[in-house]
């Protein structure tokens, strides 16, 4: 990855997630591999369904029913691994989550203040008034008004915007090593949007936290994070620095997505949509799961699932795709590179693409 | 608080409406029975003027429409009429008998309660495991017992059978107030009690139960275990919290139903109650007596339903009393 740091906090290694349904297996992820280092910002980007929430409900256990695989290290222990009243002590307090929707995601019938106050006593042995204090304080830091007031309200008395402030003022209420953001800003209104994600910046540069923000728009990930991991059918197909990314992604998929950002100002440029949805996940399609929707697809991709390599971006760029690993880049050129190549048949450079 | 004042005085307007309503088709009902209360006091001897007099001794001859006025009259004052029957008015006669009904449905609410929401909240933890599934079973056949069958069945097993072995824990029938004797009314009152709790408690269970699982379905549940709480208290202070809603309403209009007679339990277990109170005066065709306990039970099923409603202010900030 772009972000090399000595030892990551959370290292994340061929995570896998299912679930049992009426109709069969679900594979919701199929081998999830990253890491966030102290500090650090990564942003998982996919379509619903792609397995960018599922990934991280799973490493802290919030899955129920789900057969769960792989390693999660967090400062070197396993969460998978760990009991439940040791993998309770992280929660909450090591890593934090903030939800999306901020109207469904607060008890509707507690007041504010006590669920902050909760969170803290269930971690330290602070009274009352003292928990009581610092969740005015918390409250107070992410930008709700006559705090003192407003921690004795209930979620309904709050907008959306403020409710989501309340749910990062308790995420934030241990300080903990990491915020892990699910969709944030995606309920709220666009002005509020910017908002939670000027405030998000801000935890991170003030509290060094390091920071998980799990979008399923490109968009919000630019102006926060700085490292990205691409997810389709329940596996990532690439990693890239941001700015990497955006002007030179591999994958046909981000460039895809990519295309699909309104961009500029000229009204004459039309979005791009990828044709096609994403596949069930009871049943992927062989070779590349994206294959059905790439408008580059070889035989290769039908039978052969493309893994992970390095390709021409930048240092850690890497992409699961079989197109040679220097077409890197959006717009229509890089395309018509992409459809040439696609054409003409030729020998890849990985040995296991021979069957 | 003024919401409060406003919400009681639009409620009760609209229960003096509803009883009104009652009051008419029960005293209209009355008019329709086959039943000649001049004549049955009268005797079989009494002669067509006996009954004349004794008619208009009662007002019996006036106009309907003014008997109906001068009833609806003395209901609104809290008369529930006369039983020439009994020769008592309807309210000394349940007056004799609420106490009892009112031990019997307060001491049954607690156990089933307990024993309902308890069962619910094991099922609910567990969903799917064999306690549930024994709950569930359990529940089910008390749900779909009579109440009769139940009684009379508590009653051959811990009265009978222990009384044929010498052990006389529990009284076949009878009712001691509890002024008089504190253990004794505890005594007499188990079984009766047994008989509406699991009966009842069978719906809790069911309700809990189903209750607590859509709730743990909900994100802010999700929330509260990233929070790293503890389960235990995830489950009563976040899911329970939502989900007993629906269990007060339930208890509530049981509560206000039994008060106003507990029929088949009482007469199983020889309880001298309201419930008796009802069937001694349909089989006697005391048409007083029947009218002045529908109106009765009407009015219990009316408050609590008030009750209920004040309570929700305080289980659910988010409702307003309007």
């Amino acid at each position: 990855m772009a972000a090399a740091v000595d030892e990551p906090l959370l290292d994340v290694e061929d995570l896998r997630v299912s679930f049992d349904t009426i109709d069969g297996p679900v594979q919701a992820v199929r081998g999830v591999t990253f890491q966030v280092g102290r500090g650090r910002s990564l942003g998982i980007v996919g379509e619903s369904g792609s397995g960018k929430s599922v990934s991280t409900q799973a490493i802290l256990g919030l899955l129920s029913g789900a057969h769960v695989s792989g390693a999660a290290r967090f400062e070197g222990r396993d969460l998978l691994q760990m009991k439940d009243s040791e993998l309770r002590k992280v929660r909450g307090a090591g890593i934090a989550v903030v939800f999306q929707d901020p109207l469904t995601s607060l008890h509707p019938l507690h007041r504010v203040g006590w669920q902050i106050v909760e969170v803290i006593r269930a971690h330290t042995d602070m009274n009352k008034k003292a928990a009581r204090a610092r969740a005015v304080e918390l409250l107070d830091w992410v930008g709700i008004p006559s705090p003192r007031e407003r921690a004795d309200h209930y979620p309904y008395q709050f907008s959306g915007g403020m409710r989501q402030r309340v749910m990062i003022a308790m995420a934030l209420a241990l300080n903990p090593r990491i915020l892990i953001a699910d969709e944030p800003t995606t309920a709220l209104d666009v002005t509020v949007q910017a908002q939670i994600l000027a405030l998000i910046k801000r935890i991170q540069r003030e509290f060094d936290t390091a920071l998980v923000m799990i979008t399923h728009d490109l968009g919000v990930i630019t102006e926060v994070t700085e490292d990205v991991m691409v997810m389709y059918a329940g596996q990532p197909v690439e990693y890239a620095s941001n700015r990497t990314l955006h002007y030179e992604p591999h994958h046909p998929y981000t460039a895809g997505l990519i295309e699909c950002l309104p961009r500029g100002t000229s009204a004459t440029v039309s979005l791009k949509p990828i044709p096609g949805t994403p596949p069930s996940l009871l049943n992927v399609p062989a070779g590349c799961a994206f294959h059905p929707r790439c408008s580059f697809a070889m035989d290769l991709c039908r039978t052969q699932a493309p893994p992970l390599r390095k390709v021409a971006g930048g240092a850690g760029h890497q992409s699961a795709c079989w197109l040679p690993t220097d077409l890197v880049g959006v717009g229509q050129e890089a395309s018509d590179r992409r459809a040439a190549a696609a054409r003409t048949p030729m020998p890849v450079d990985d040995g296991g693409a021979e069957r | 608080m003024g919401d409060i004042v406003r919400f009681l005085a639009r409620r009760l307007i609209f229960s003096i409406v509803v009883l009104w309503f009652v009051a008419t088709i029960v005293f209209f009902m009355y008019f329709v029975a086959p039943n000649d209360v001049a004549r049955t006091l009268a005797g079989r001897q009494a002669s067509a003027a006996t009954v004349a007099a004794i008619r208009h001794n009662l007002g019996l001859d006036r106009p309907l429409l003014v008997q109906y006025w001068s009833f609806l009259g003395r209901a609104a004052h809290g008369n529930l009429g006369f039983s020439y029957l009994n020769s008592r008015s309807v309210l000394s006669l349940v007056g004799q008998r609420a106490g009892v009904t009112v031990s019997l449905v307060v001491g049954g609410a607690v156990i089933w309660l307990v024993i309902g929401v308890g069962a619910g909240m094991l099922g609910a933890t567990r969903p799917r495991s064999v306690i549930d599934r024994a709950t569930t079973g359990i529940a089910l056949l008390f749900y779909s017992m009579p109440t009769f069958l139940l009684g009379e069945f508590l009653l051959l097993v811990l009265f009978f059978r222990l009384h044929l072995i010498g052990v006389d824990w529990f009284p076949g029938a009878g009712y001691v107030p509890l002024a008089t004797d504190p253990l004794q009314w505890a005594l007499h009152l188990v079984l009766p009690w047994l008989t509406i709790a699991l009966i009842t408690a069978a719906t809790y269970a069911r309700l809990t139960r189903s209750s607590m699982l859509d709730v743990m379905g909900e994100d802010y549940i999700r929330t509260a275990r990233a929070k790293g709480i503890s389960r235990p208290r995830i489950l009563f202070r976040h899911v329970l919290r939502s989900a007993i809603t629906p269990v007060v309403t339930q208890f509530g209009i049981d509560v206000g139903t039994m008060l106003g007679g507990v029929v088949v339990t009482e007469n199983v277990f020889g309880l001298p109650g309201m419930g008796q109170l009802i069937v001694s005066s349909i089989t006697r065709q005391d048409l007083p007596t029947i009218i002045g306990l529908v109106l009765l039970a009407s009015a219990f099923v009316i408050v609590a339903n008030i009750i209920v409603d004040i309570v929700y202010v305080f289980l659910d900030p988010r409702v307003r009393l309007n």
